[in-house]
């Protein structure tokens, strides 16, 4: 009860502190961020979740339709489901092989294999790479008639479909945008592992740690804040994946994806506003999913620091 | 420095920062130059940008006003036309005859220009009803390309293949390039290239006025006869090259042209554009086969391009003058002599100077009792965009299940059609 008091007290004297001028000069500095989030961020996001409920063309008037276009979202329109599939499947793949890869590959370049600087650029090179471009370079390789692979196979006469077999095609985007993302989270382990301290390790090797046990059981927890961040931005690639898919077939076929939807429908002739914005309010509760979950966990866990 | 001068600093900084770009916003910008027409232009790839400036150059020879041509990619134009014309537009745009050009004059982003069209000479009615709107002009046709079934002429002489005049040769054709290693080429990668067959079969089945219906929404797509359309297809597609949905349509001319295919439903371009030049008289086409003998072959398909004048154009009597001289015979002369791939809509063009190509184009379409323009040009462009090219490649890729599709079209196009 007494530390509340002195606090409040202690809070008066500095509000005390500040003459107008300075609350003013507050005051913009703090107003044009906020207004700046609202305007640019908070408005479109609410804006967006306001017209999924109208039906819109972008030229005339704008209809109050109530849920229609979420009916028919889910429904009607063939694309949907397929495409939030493919979205969890991208989560998924990153997640469960192209982030444990790159940090594999962190693991074994840090240990000093031989050539290690060589590899780190080479491995790191595809992460300057726009992943439109990643697209363009996996048409060159992968296409029907005149890619680099069928060439290669030799098989004319019975060419392998790898980006219109809608079986295949979504694989192979994923490996693409793996080849990008691997160098990106192995340069983020790497720069943690160098962090690690080694005495941690000197210690866990006298107390008979074998090196798996070394590993999982002091490096990789001491790793904790690369590891969030690294989790962080595996949720954040998979969910804007849309470039790759966009570059080789609009997003099509095999590699619907919710933000090519979105795309689809808002952008161009079609101008289906409000039911373009159904798509996108889905797609922001799906993200705000992943980032109320590592919230809540983030701060979980540094309570219990 | 103090804490707080650093703070008033900052302020500062951020106004400087953000208000020119405020000011910059609410300013109108310099006003159109009434000498100069401004043309927005669709025509990326070199060959038409290419004509398109012989033609212009034309104008300003005769006339005393400049023209400034801003291009765009053509599908980057085609996916931001609605904004483009909503914010400021050049004075005249490249655009499409049909439905997709009286969607915009049905929304009022169009001037009319039937006052331009009192003067002009050599357009057919059918071409007036593609440039109108309720009664109203708002459309100068300037070239058209037909859709046919494509081929190399040297190969079906060396083969000994006859164009098919009806769909039972077109599929024994068809089954015997497949036979011979050279099958029927087919791609729908970029989404539209099958549009074509589905609009030929369905013409040819069902009729053009059953076809216009339907793209207007007013037929069901579970009719038993659009059914129909899809079984037809389903015999064509084992005679296809593989991969469809993997190849874009310059591959499929170049195949054609390397004759690795026997032959393709294209639009006069695609194949046209794929071949050297010195390859160019070795392209032949024969018109889509008959399916059922009370339509024949009274339908082609041929789209048309052309120019047109938005609301919010600058300049509206330069642009005005320019549509005026790009109507007559002349100035579609000038642009064919660049581009061999187009067909003049001007009965007083000269076709002296047509490719055997050319000619037989014109003559294809002289003779059509109905000029159809393309699917995504004949329906409402949302149904065109989000339905129908997923809806075909779902067909390409499983034949089978036409059932399934046809309901699946039937719910979007009633949400669709319904706003």
């Amino acid at each position: 009860m007494p530390q509340k008091t002195a606090r409040r007290a202690g809070r008066r004297a500095t509000a005390r502190r500040f003459t107008r001028r300075d609350i003013a000069v507050l005051g913009v500095l703090l107003g044009i961020p906020v207004l700046l989030d609202i305007v640019i961020v908070w408005g479109p996001a609410l804006a967006s979740v306001g017209l999924s409920f109208t039906s819109w063309d972008g030229i005339g008037d704008i209809h109050w339709v109530g849920g229609d276009n979420y009916e028919n979202l889910v429904e009607d329109y063939p694309a949907f489901w397929p495409a939030v599939r493919h979205n969890l499947l991208w989560i998924a793949f990153l997640g469960l092989v192209a982030t444990p890869f790159g940090l594999f590959l962190a693991v074994l370049i840090d240990r000093g294999v031989r050539f290690s600087r060589f590899y780190q650029s080479v491995l790191y090179m595809p992460v300057v790479l726009s992943l439109a471009v990643v697209g363009f370079m996996a048409q060159l390789l992968l296409g029907t008639d005149q890619g680099v692979v069928n060439t290669i196979l030799d098989n004319r006469n019975d060419p392998v479909d790898w980006l219109g077999d809608s079986s295949i095609n979504l694989w192979m985007m994923m490996l693409a945008a793996s080849w990008r993302h691997t160098g990106y989270v192995m340069i983020l382990y790497l720069a943690g592992l160098k962090s690690v301290d080694p005495a941690l390790k000197e210690a866990a090797a006298i107390d008979g740690a074998n090196e798996r046990q070394t590993f999982f059981r002091v490096t990789l927890p001491t790793l904790r804040p690369v590891n969030v961040i690294v989790g962080v931005i595996t949720v954040i690639e998979a969910l804007r994946a849309f470039d790759i898919v966009y570059a080789v077939n609009k997003g099509r076929n095999g590699l619907e994806l919710l933000s090519v939807l979105i795309t689809d429908n808002i952008i161009g002739e079609a101008s289906r506003i409000g039911f373009g914005s159904a798509i996108a309010v889905f797609l922001l509760a799906v993200s705000l999913g992943f980032i109320v979950t590592f919230l809540v966990q983030e701060l979980r866990g540094a309570r219990e620091k | 420095m103090s804490r707080r001068n650093l703070l008033r600093g900052a302020a500062v900084g951020a106004g400087a920062v953000t208000l020119p770009a405020l000011l910059t916003g609410c300013g109108d910008g310099p006003g159109g130059n009434k000498n100069e027409v401004t043309v927005g232009s669709n025509a990326s790839d070199a060959v038409p940008k290419k004509a398109f400036a012989a033609a212009f150059d034309a104008y300003e020879k005769q006339s005393d006003k400049k023209v400034k041509v801003n291009t765009t990619e053509h599908n980057e134009f085609q996916q931001n036309i609605t904004r483009y014309l909503q914010g400021s537009p050049d004075n005249v745009f490249m655009w499409f005859a049909g439905y997709r050009m009286q969607y915009f004059a049905e929304k009022g982003l169009l001037i009319e220009i039937s006052d331009v069209w009192e003067d002009f000479k050599g357009f057919s009615p059918a071409l007036k009803e593609q440039s109108t709107h309720e009664g109203k002009q708002y459309f100068v046709p300037y070239y058209y390309y037909p859709w046919a079934v494509f081929h190399r002429k040297s190969l079906f002489e060396k083969q000994g293949y006859e164009q098919a005049k009806n769909w039972d040769q077109f599929i024994a054709l068809a089954k015997k390039m497949h036979k011979d290693g050279t099958p029927v080429a087919f791609c729908d990668k970029d989404g539209w290239p099958a549009m074509g067959t589905f609009d030929y079969i369905n013409m040819r089945l069902n009729g053009y006025d059953f076809h216009k219906s339907l793209m207007a929404g007013e037929e069901a797509w579970t009719d038993q006869k659009v059914k129909k359309v899809f079984d037809l297809w389903r015999e064509l597609m084992p005679y296809y090259q593989k991969g469809a949905l993997g190849r874009t349509w310059e591959e499929a001319g170049q195949g054609l042209q390397q004759r690795r295919t026997g032959m393709a439903v294209f639009g006069m371009p695609h194949p046209g554009s794929q071949f050297p030049v010195d390859e160019r008289d070795d392209i032949d086409f024969f018109a889509f086969p008959e399916i059922d003998p009370q339509f024949g072959q009274d339908a082609v398909e041929a789209p048309i391009d052309g120019f047109l004048i938005a609301k919010k154009s600058r300049n509206v009597e330069g642009a005005k003058d320019l549509l005026a001289w790009l109507g007559t015979a002349e100035a579609e002369d000038v642009y064919l002599k660049g581009d061999p791939n187009n067909v003049a809509v001007n009965d007083g063009a000269d076709t002296a100077k047509y490719s055997p190509l050319q000619k037989k184009s014109a003559e294809l379409v002289s003779k059509a009792k109905h000029i159809s323009q393309f699917l995504d040009r004949d329906t409402r462009p949302d149904f065109a965009q989000t339905v129908m090219i997923k809806a075909l490649q779902d067909f390409i890729s499983n034949p089978k299940d036409v059932d399934g599709l046809v309901n699946s079209i039937e719910r979007q196009k009633k949400d669709i059609f319904s706003t």
